[in-house]
């Protein structure tokens, strides 16, 4: 009896006489580990030198130019995410559903919404930055308000494919179940398809919640960067990656700004587990 | 002893016993069919001959296949070498995307051929040898994607032939193709089993009985019949062969 | 309730819409008033003085770029190519986990670790103060590794068997059969991913202005520093008015532009996919 390894990842027997093959082997090996060593060490240098400067007074309720707290940033990220999702999630999602469960495939709207949403994928995050001083700051000024909306805009195309892409995972047949039943159209979408595609959907504002946390350049001359707890939605706020540019900005780069990097990455490293968790389960729980 | 000899070979994949103890012997310069109804392991019994087996998961090789008398498992085997000398063409044509001599020259290169000069007599030879040479000599450079499907079946049969191999395995090679190509491919085959070993492996009864010598009927795994193709189609031993060839199931 | 759906779904297209007016309408008079040839040619920029020409900051943000590329797409396509088709099944989840990882890390702590570890180690090797168009490349690079490692992995994993068994029962080996069969098969989407990676790269504002000087002039070597066109806005956004103010959102129409092109040539690309 012979047990045969799948030839993926075991190195045959013959490589050394062939030379091209071991050098493309040695090659895509030697990249895959510089890669690795590149995340081991842009994550370990942050973690080792942001877990130690870590001290309480930089969480104090305050900001005082002498703590430099981040709790207002803090809060003012999950202020500022809260209200961008509250816009763009709800926008996006039922674009989403227009798209996969109301219109024609290929008609003329279609396309251009699509490329729509593929132009403002790609925009640079500063052009956004640009836009919402130019218009949103001329209605509320440097305002929590005005970074949401500027951001909600980045956030919607992201939303809206990936809602897209799981409302159209999901089987005909679950619909035509439905429909079988006697439902008319929204009611199919809002009792059988909506539930069976919301973690598909999950993941995708997951992604957006990352998106939003790491925002600077959209945000500086939207919500501007004003250190203090924000009072309401009109009052001038700054998020933790704002903070960090704020640090840099007033050439404070010290023990802040690398506690800053570490409970930024941390926060990144939190969103890709639950993110994991949510798709793991998307997969798993196709069927129920 | 034929080409290639098959003893006693029994197939796992992973608790799936997919080949139980077969045995057959394919002859020199002759075309042996493997017939039988989809999921009785003729297909797999093609990749253990060539050993693409070993890329898949959990499989596990029993008994013996031999190549002029060589286990193709055994230690002193050369997988590539096994490989080059048993050829494959596959059931849906898989053409690489690129040119149609790139595709060609695929294989030589592969065995270390660089040379310009030489490359360009194989591609020749080989496209010639698959009869698609003067419908192709135009366009060496042309995408090999933009071929009619007949057309991408006898370029990867070129392309098999490329590399000089001493025997061909056809795995259902015209199940993808309207009956002129078909036709040109059985064509084909009786031309090239003057010079190769060919193993084909078909659904289609008619085509057994046209192109081969040798026919074997698989059935769950076995071989249950084994035997000159004019005997096996006009006087079946097994019952069940008998079924089979007549229409009666499958 | 479908006119709802329809009308969420066409806040896309008024966002464009909308982009693209306040742009122009901001943008359109400053090029017009400094004339269009003089500022996007124009090779000084000093705004006190009224000498708007942004010709360094497109070859700023060009040479960064192509540094960027040079540097992050061969690694990242040989990394994609190595989680697709090399990496034993046990390692995958945690590579994968950690390319994920590398792809949300905020742009402003890239370009805090490249003030701190990059321009230092700069400064050591090549002297200077180590803010560069190279040390902006090489942070741009890093940057672009996670989309174009996971681009190509996706569109290598997805090139059909058949094409990778076909190369290997004609004897090629396992390296062969991926590199000379199975990677040119998955090239529209590994160039789609390269394009991905130029459109963040050329895009990018906060990492850059924090590690590539920002000098408003033409950059004479690799180890001098530059300024992108995002830097250009980033910087001067907070104080501008009048006309200065137009010349930034002038600026950011070019920039707009230029992430167009990219995006045009990536429907090219998508569209000429062989069937």
């Amino acid at each position: 009896m012979r047990m045969r390894p799948s030839l993926t990842g075991k190195s045959p027997p013959a490589l050394g006489r062939r030379p091209l093959s071991l050098l493309l082997r040695l090659l895509v090996t030697a990249a895959a580990v510089v890669t690795a060593l590149i995340v081991l060490f842009v994550a370990g240098y942050i973690v080792i030198n942001g877990a130690r400067r870590l001290r309480p007074s930089l969480f104090a309720l305050k900001y005082t130019s002498e703590n430099v707290s981040m709790t207002p940033a803090i809060i003012g990220t999950l202020a500022m995410t809260a209200l961008a999702l509250a816009l763009a999630a709800p926008l996006g999602i039922f674009s989403a559903v227009y798209l996969a469960e109301y219109a024609r495939r290929g008609s003329r709207l279609v396309k251009t919404m699509r490329l729509a949403a593929e132009t403002l994928a790609g925009i640079p995050s500063i052009v956004y930055g640009l836009f919402g001083a130019l218009l949103f700051n001329r209605l509320w000024g440097y305002s929590l308000l005005a970074g949401a909306a500027t951001l909600a805009i980045m956030l919607l195309p992201l939303i809206m494919r990936t809602a897209e892409e799981a409302l159209l995972a999901v089987p005909d047949m679950y619909r035509e179940g439905g429909f079988g039943l006697g439902a008319g159209r929204l009611r199919v979408v809002f009792a059988i398809t909506l539930p069976a595609a919301a973690p598909g959907i999950l993941a995708g504002i997951i992604l957006a919640v990352g998106r939003a946390v790491g925002e600077t350049a959209a945000l500086i001359f939207t919500s501007g960067t004003s250190p203090e707890l924000p009072r309401s939605i009109f009052s001038s706020v700054r998020t933790l990656s704002v903070h960090m540019y704020a640090l840099w900005n007033e050439g404070l780069y010290g023990d802040e700004a690398y506690a800053t990097a570490f409970v930024l990455l941390v926060i990144t490293a939190a969103l890709n587990a639950l993110s994991g968790i949510v798709s793991g389960r998307f997969r798993g729980g196709g069927d129920g | 002893m034929g080409k290639i000899d098959i003893e006693n070979l029994n197939l796992y994949y992973g608790e799936f016993h997919a080949l139980r103890g077969v045995s057959l012997s394919a002859p020199e310069r002759g075309i042996t069919a493997l017939i039988g109804p989809s999921g009785c392991g003729k297909s797999s019994l093609l990749k253990t001959v060539n050993r693409l087996n070993d890329l898949s998961e959990g499989c596990r090789v029993e008994g013996r296949v031999l190549l002029d008398g060589e286990d193709v498992y055994g230690g002193g085997m050369d997988i590539y070498t096994l490989r080059r000398r048993v050829g494959m063409v596959f059931q849906k044509p898989n053409p690489f995307p690129m040119s149609i001599y790139d595709n060609v020259a695929f294989g030589p290169r592969s065995h270390g051929v660089r040379a310009r000069s030489v490359l360009d007599g194989i591609v020749e030879e080989s496209l010639r040898r698959a009869v698609i040479w003067d419908e192709v000599k135009d366009r060496l450079a042309g995408s090999a994607l933009r071929l009619s499907g007949g057309q991408q079946q006898r370029l990867c049969i070129a392309r098999a032939l490329a590399v000089r191999p001493e025997t061909l395995l056809m795995d259902e090679p015209t199940s993808a193709l309207d009956p002129i190509s078909t036709a040109k491919i059985e064509e084909l085959a009786s031309e090239l089993k003057k010079a190769y070993t060919i193993i084909i492996v078909t659904h289609n009864m008619q085509q057994a009985a046209r192109v081969s010598d040798r026919t074997a009927f698989f059935l769950l795994g076995e071989v249950v019949e084994l035997g000159d193709t004019s005997r096996i189609f006009t006087a079946p031993r097994d019952k069940r062969t008998e079924d089979y060839i007549t229409g009666r199931f499958g | 309730m479908r006119a709802v759906f329809l009308a969420a779904a066409c806040v896309c297209i008024l966002c464009v819409a909308a982009i693209c007016l306040f742009l122009l309408v901001n943008g359109l008079p400053a090029f017009g008033k400094i004339g269009p040839l003089k500022f996007l040619s124009g090779s000084v920029w000093r705004p006190g003085s009224g000498a708007y020409g942004i010709a360094p900051m497109i070859l700023g943000s060009l040479y960064v770029t192509a540094g960027a590329i040079a540097l992050g797409a061969p690694l990242g396509v040989l990394t994609g190519v190595y989680l697709a088709r090399f990496c034993p099944r046990r390692a995958r989840a945690a590579g994968r986990a950690a390319v994920n990882l590398l792809a949300g890390v905020p742009s402003v702590v890239y370009g805090f670790f490249g003030l701190v570890v990059l321009v230092p180690a700069a400064s050591a090797v090549f002297g200077g103060s180590g803010k560069s168009m190279l040390t902006a490349s090489v942070l741009l690079g890093l940057m672009i590794l996670p989309t174009v490692i996971s681009v190509t992995e996706t569109s290598v994993r997805a090139v059909p068997e058949a094409c990778y068994e076909g190369a290997l029962a004609l004897g090629a080996t396992h390296e062969r059969a991926v590199f000379f069969a199975v990677l040119p098969a998955a090239r529209p989407g590994v160039t789609a991913g390269i394009a991905l990676g130029v459109g963040r790269a050329i895009g990018e504002a906060t990492a850059v202005v924090m590690v590539a000087g920002n000098q408003p002039v033409i950059p004479s070597g690799p180890l001098r520093g530059l300024r992108t066109l995002t830097a250009n806005i980033v910087l001067e956004m907070g104080y501008a008015a009048d006309l200065h103010r137009g010349a930034l959102a002038a600026t950011a129409v070019t920039l707009f532009v230029f992430t167009l092109a990219v995006n045009v040539l990536l429907a090219l690309g998508r569209g000429k996919r062989p069937a």
